[in-house]
Parts: structure tokens; C-alpha cells; sequence
């Protein structure tokens, strides 16, 4: 078993449905695309008055060539970056857009959850959005209406079933539409990132509702970009890239897959390492650390950002060495560089192998609340390179709430005149 | 720990989204639940409730006929009972008029239902024409206390007139299809829609009878011509089955023998196919237009 890794209490998940399981999903080959007019023409009066007007469209491959096979009672996790073309996936395979090319099969009946509590009428009650929302999901209204008690009853809603949803609070709506997905009883679930909303009491319901689902075997596909969800509970995940399946098994392969696709994205690949892997020098330590010289994890808004480096030379070399560092944010955006030359000529003789630079950076703290990455590369100009991605990470914590990723100094300046007094 | 408690499923065909699409019995338990639900909100839901959904066409009903009886005087030889043909001519045209502007708007108000759910989309422009229709069957009960009262005796020909209504209900969901998957696409259907329904409405015999040309010297023409429009047809076999005066001519008479109708008729299962073929090609991809 790959998942529940920590020590937490909760019922064991059964195994991960091994290759002999029947399918639950099988895709083959799936191809769509999307036309995006280069000029909309949305009204019939223009296409009367322009009958022959150029209709030129872009192409946008949003899946090319994807196949894959989910067995039957098995977890499933979709991840991908903004516009890899999961969305559209999960689309395709509940049916709200159709394949351009390529197949898709289900066994069973599917239940969607594109988003909690669609199709929720303002207007109606509680008990009779439910009628409405279990006969979207396929059940029967007399099916519906046998299970009608037992969905407000776990949504704690039994005293306000007649009342009508615009009188609910916030709360109350997650709660009755999460009631209702639970209580929609299909083979396969589809669920899109249904778990970020709500509050932490809530969160924890949906959690525990997962695990109950793993518990009873049934097939679940969850397409999120929050890669713990995904370790946490799926026995396979899928990473898509470009419209493309990047990878597809483990999840915590698919995380690192993932978190690598999200560095490169964010264009912070220090230039001038060249391949994978190091040549001629070895990072030995990365820490950030705090102003006694201890690791730390966090570093207070304002407070400066110290890291600590060690790096080893393999090979003897006579030009200088240049240790550079790249920050990037969560979102493998990078955000500053700085670095540093070792230079042989201050002590007029070649740096022999083995030689051992330790360098402690402090900088000055711009950064706004968050969480950030570093990257270190080591290079020179006769060809040592050693390049270590998301060597170290820390937390910025404190300070105002802002937005953007940094918050520099600011001075003003102010003038006023003008006017009549 | 617990194997998978459930019956292994076939794999099957996943086609995309559909008008139809979920099978037959999901398609009519979704329109008649959504259409009931939605009736009972309208009328129920306010004070007056079912009152207002009467008053509409009671009100211009009662000016309509100030306006004809004593302006402009339609002339009592060619309607016996201006009266009862102007009321059942305004209740069953507010049907077919509310039913397709309120369809015209309702895929791409029901936007999130049609970008984030499986649903049959034909559904939606359907359930607004069903609600409309159970209004209109409301209506048609307070019309017929009218009729009464305004001392039309019942004849046989009466166990005809669902045969217009249907008629007339079929016509109507076709035209509200189309409008519908229309306005997906162009944004000005519902202008152009408000103008052309308005047309519509004098291009029927509501506020005049079939007759009223009598006068003219090209009375069988304008007749004629009349009757190309197929609300025209279902208008004026209404009235003469409900009305029976012996005076009226019935569609066939004034459109001057049974192949006069053959245009109305062509309109009439063009619009209605056009309706079915339009919103069948579109619906796969109304949720990426929207």
C-alpha cells in the first residue's frame, strides 16, 4: 500500500486494485479541441450584414492523444497545472462537451461534482432542490424521495428542510450540497476540487467521507492541483502536461513530477548548467537559517533571509566558480537571483580538488507571507556545473497581509497645490 | 479489508452530451419535475399567487375589448361573440408567446446547470414551454366559465379542441427549440424575437376574425394569404369549433380548399423539424459557445 503513510487513525483503505480489476474507465486516444474565432460574431445581425465575413479560428489543442484505464474501485487522482487540460478531461468524461476523435467508456452510472451545488435553485427549498439535484444525478424521483429524509438529516438541516435556499447561509448550502453528492449512490464518482472549500470542520467531514468512500471500493476519479489531497488518498494519479499524459502511477512520483513541471514553467532554470546531473562540484548543505546559525524553517516579515551554503569542488580548476541561487514561490515563480565568484586569482593558484566553499547569504527580506523555494547552481567557465532544484524551503510569516510577492520600501513624496483658498 | 460490495459493471459507449442524452425516463422525470417545480414556485410562491398569472391577459383582454366594441367597432355580422373569440384568442396567444420568450433566454440562463452538470439539454426550453402550459390550462378554465357566460352553448365540436391545443403546443416547442439553441449563438435573437412575436400577433386572427375582409375587394386574397400562417390555421378552427357560428369559415374555407393549407403546413413541420434537427446539432456544444 503506497498511501496513509503517517501515523494517523483512520480505518484501512484497501489495497490498491491490482492490473487483474475490471475497468471502470477506459480512454483511448482522446483528442479535443477548441475554435476560438479570431473575431467573435455573436449576433444575427452582423452575420446578415456580413455574410461572407472571414471566419478564422485558432486552434487550441487542449487534449492530444490522451489514454488511460482506471480500474474498478480504485482512487484516481487528475492533476495538472492551470490549462493542462484537465478540466476539459473531466468534462469529456462526464459529458458536458463532446470528444473531437477517441473513445471513452464507463461501467456504471457516473455522478459529477464539477463544483457543490450546481444547479441548486435560490428559489425552492431545501427538500425540493434535493428532489431536483438527485434526479439530475440519474436516481429516479421515487428513489429520491426515499432518500430525501436521510440527506437532510446528514446535512444537519432537518429543522430548515422547508425553507427556501436563499435563506440559507453559506455554510448551510455546502453542507446540503455535499449531502446530496454523498447520497447520489453512483459507480464511478468525478469529483473536481470539491475539497478546497468549506471551513476546517467541514474540510475534515469531506475527508473522512473520502476515506468511507475508499473504504466501501468504490471508483473515484478527483481532479485537484493540490498534490497532499492526492498522495493522501489515491492509489494512482495521472499527470497531464500541455494535453498530454505526462505520467501516470504513483502518486508521489506524480507529485515530484508534477512540482518539477511547475519549476520549469516558472522559467527559473539558472542558465549556463547545461544537462542534469553535476560535473565537477558537489552541494554538500542548503539551509536557511536564523541569526544564531540554527536551521529554521520560517523567517518573520522583515526579518532577514539567511542561507547557508556549502558547496565541494571535484576537479581542480583555474577559473573562478560562480555559486548562484534562484527564489521561487509555491507557484514555481521565480522571483529574485543572486550569486557569488570564487575567484583562484585572490590566492594566485588553482583551486585544487576537494577544496570546500562555505558561503552564507543574508538577504534583505522583500518577501511577502508564503512559502518559497530555492535552487542552487554551481558552474564555472571551464565547465564544472552542479545544479540542485528545490534544494531548501522556507516560510515567510507575519507582517501585513499584501498583495503581490513582495513588498519593497516605499517613500513619497507628496506636493500639493493648485486650488483656490 | 472489504472487497468492492458492488456488481461488476459493463463498460459502455460514453457518447458526450446530447438533447436527449440519459435515457428516456431521465429526460421526462427531469422535465416534469423541473417544469412542476417551477410552476408552483411562480404561482405560489406570491400572495395572489395564480391570480397575476390571470390578470395579465384578463387586462388586456378588457382594453382590447373597449378598444374594438366601442372605437372601432368590429362589426357584430361577422362575429356573433367578439367577445369570447378576443379572450380565447389572447389566452392561448399569451401561451405561445410566453412560453417562446421566456425559452429563447433559458439554456444560457441555465448556464451553470448546462457548463457543470450531465443534463439533457433539451430539457430546459422544454420545461419552460410545459410550465407555460399548465398555466394555460388554468387560463383556459376561467376562459371557459366566459364562454359560458357569455351564453356560447356546448357542442360536440368542443372534444376537438385539444386537437388544436396540441397543435398548438407542438408548434410551440419547436419554435422555442430553435430560439433557444439559436440565442447560444447570437445574442440578438431575443430583440429580434420580441418584434417578430409582435408581428405575429396581428397576423392572427386574434383581435379580428378570419372575415373581416369582407369589405375589401381582395377578401379571398388576404385570406389566402392569411392562412400561411399556421397559428392563423390552429386560430381560426379553434374558433370555429368552440364558437360554432354558422357564418364562420373554417381554415380550410378561407384558405380556398385543403391545398391552400399545404404552406402553412410545410412552415408548421419545417419549423417544428428545424426546431429538433437545430437543437439536436447544437446541443453537444452549447456548453463551450456559453
Amino acid at each position: 500500500m503506497s498511501v496513509d503513510g503517517e501515523l494517523t487513525i483512520q480505518p484501512a483503505a484497501p489495497a490498491a486494485p491490482g492490473p487483474e480489476a475490471p475497468a471502470a474507465i477506459r480512454v483511448e486516444d482522446l483528442h479535443k479541441a477548441f475554435r476560438i474565432p479570431t473575431q467573435r460574431v455573436d449576433s444575427l445581425k452582423e452575420r446578415a450584414v456580413h455574410p461572407f465575413a472571414s471566419r478564422e479560428y485558432r486552434e487550441l489543442h487542449a487534449l492530444d492523444g490522451v489514454s488511460f484505464e482506471i480500474r474498478q474501485g480504485e482512487f484516481f487522482g487528475i492533476v495538472g497545472r492551470n490549462g493542462s487540460g484537465k478540466s476539459t478531461l473531466l468534462k469529456l468524461l462526464a459529458s458536458i462537451y463532446r470528444a473531437d476523435a477517441g473513445r471513452i467508456q464507463i461501467a456504471g452510472r457516473l455522478a459529477p461534482f464539477i463544483e457543490l451545488g450546481v444547479g441548486f435553485n435560490q428559489e425552492l427549498t431545501a427538500r425540493e432542490n434535493v428532489l431536483l439535484n438527485g434526479v439530475m444525478m440519474g436516481l429516479t424521483p421515487k428513489e429520491v424521495r426515499e432518500r430525501q429524509d436521510a440527506v437532510i438529516d446528514f446535512a444537519e438541516l432537518h429543522d430548515f428542510a422547508d425553507l427556501k435556499l436563499k435563506n440559507y447561509s453559506s455554510g448551510m448550502l455546502v453542507r446540503l450540497a455535499f449531502s446530496v453528492m454523498l447520497e447520489a449512490d453512483a459507480d464511478v464518482l468525478l469529483i473536481d476540487e470539491v475539497l478546497a472549500v468549506g471551513d476546517a470542520s467541514f474540510q475534515q467531514k469531506c475527508a473522512d467521507a473520502f476515506h468511507q468512500m475508499k473504504i466501501e471500493g468504490k471508483t473515484i476519479v478527483l481532479v485537484t492541483h493540490d498534490m497532499n489531497a492526492v498522495e493522501e488518498y489515491c492509489h494512482r494519479a495521472l499527470l497531464l502536461a500541455d494535453g498530454k499524459v505526462q505520467f501516470i502511477g504513483d502518486p508521489a512520483e506524480a507529485g515530484r513530477e508534477y512540482l518539477k513541471l511547475n519549476f520549469e514553467a516558472g522559467g527559473v532554470s539558472p542558465t549556463g548548467l547545461g544537462g542534469d546531473g553535476s560535473d565537477g562540484a558537489r552541494l554538500l548543505e542548503c539551509t536557511v537559517v536564523d541569526g544564531s546559525g540554527s536551521e529554521a524553517t520560517g523567517v518573520e516579515s522583515g526579518e532577514d533571509i539567511r542561507v547557508r551554503t556549502e558547496v565541494e569542488l571535484q576537479r581542480e580548476t583555474a577559473s573562478a566558480v560562480h555559486v548562484g541561487f534562484v527564489v521561487t514561490n509555491a507557484d514555481g515563480l521565480g522571483i529574485f537571483e543572486f550569486g557569488e565568484l570564487m575567484n583562484p586569482e585572490e590566492q594566485a593558484e588553482p583551486f585544487p580538488a576537494g577544496r570546500r566553499f562555505a558561503l552564507t547569504a543574508r538577504i534583505e527580506n522583500r518577501l511577502t507571507p508564503g512559502r518559497y523555494f530555492i535552487h542552487v547552481g554551481v558552474t564555472s567557465a571551464d565547465g564544472i556545473s552542479a545544479y540542485a532544484e528545490n534544494v531548501a524551503t522556507f516560510v515567510v510569516f507575519g507582517g501585513p497581509k499584501t498583495n503581490g510577492i513582495v513588498s519593497p520600501g516605499v517613500e513619497f513624496e507628496v506636493e500639493s497645490n493648485g486650488g483656490c483658498s | 479489508m472489504s472487497s468492492p460490495a458492488r456488481p461488476v459493471a459493463e463498460l459502455r459507449e460514453v457518447q458526450g452530451p446530447s438533447a436527449l442524452g440519459g435515457g428516456a425516463r431521465r429526460f421526462f422525470d427531469l422535465l416534469w419535475l423541473i417544469s412542476v417545480t417551477e410552476f408552483r414556485r411562480v404561482y405560489f410562491g406570491t400572495v395572489l399567487g395564480y391570480l397575476w398569472s390571470l390578470i395579465r391577459p384578463l387586462m388586456l383582454f378588457g382594453v382590447l375589448l373597449f378598444v374594438f366594441t366601442q372605437v372601432f367597432r368590429v362589426g357584430k355580422e361577422q362575429v356573433e361573440h367578439y367577445a369570447v373569440m378576443l379572450l380565447l384568442g389572447i389566452v392561448l396567444y399569451t401561451f405561445f408567446q410566453e412560453a417562446t420568450s421566456s425559452a429563447v433566454t433559458s439554456v444560457v440562463a441555465q448556464e451553470g446547470v448546462v457548463r457543470k452538470t450531465q443534463f439533457p439539454r433539451l430539457v430546459i426550453p422544454l420545461a419552460t414551454v410545459v410550465t407555460a402550459a399548465f398555466n394555460l390550462m388554468l387560463n383556459l378554465i376561467v376562459v371557459f366559465v366566459f364562454v359560458l357566460a357569455f351564453g356560447v352553448s356546448p357542442a360536440w365540436t368542443w372534444l376537438l379542441f385539444p386537437v388544436a391545443l396540441v397543435f398548438l403546443f407542438i408548434g410551440t416547442a419547436g419554435v422555442s427549440m430553435a430560439l433557444s439553441a439559436l440565442y447560444v449563438r447570437f445574442r440578438d435573437t431575443a430583440i429580434i424575437w420580441i418584434v417578430v412575436s409582435q408581428v405575429l400577433l396581428y397576423l392572427t386572427p386574434i383581435l379580428y376574425p378570419v372575415n373581416a375582409f369582407e369589405s375589401s375587394t381582395h377578401a379571398r386574397l388576404l385570406e389566402h394569404l392569411l392562412m400561411i400562417n399556421p397559428l392563423a390555421v390552429i386560430f381560426t378552427q379553434v374558433r370555429v369549433w368552440i364558437l360554432h357560428e354558422p357564418g364562420a369559415p373554417t381554415a380550410v374555407a378561407a384558405a380556398g380548399g385543403w391545398l391552400g393549407l399545404l404552406p402553412a403546413a410545410i412552415i408548421y413541420f419545417g419549423v417544428c423539424f428545424y426546431g429538433v434537427w437545430f437543437f439536436n446539432r447544437e446541443a453537444p456544444r452549447i456548453a463551450e459557445a456559453l
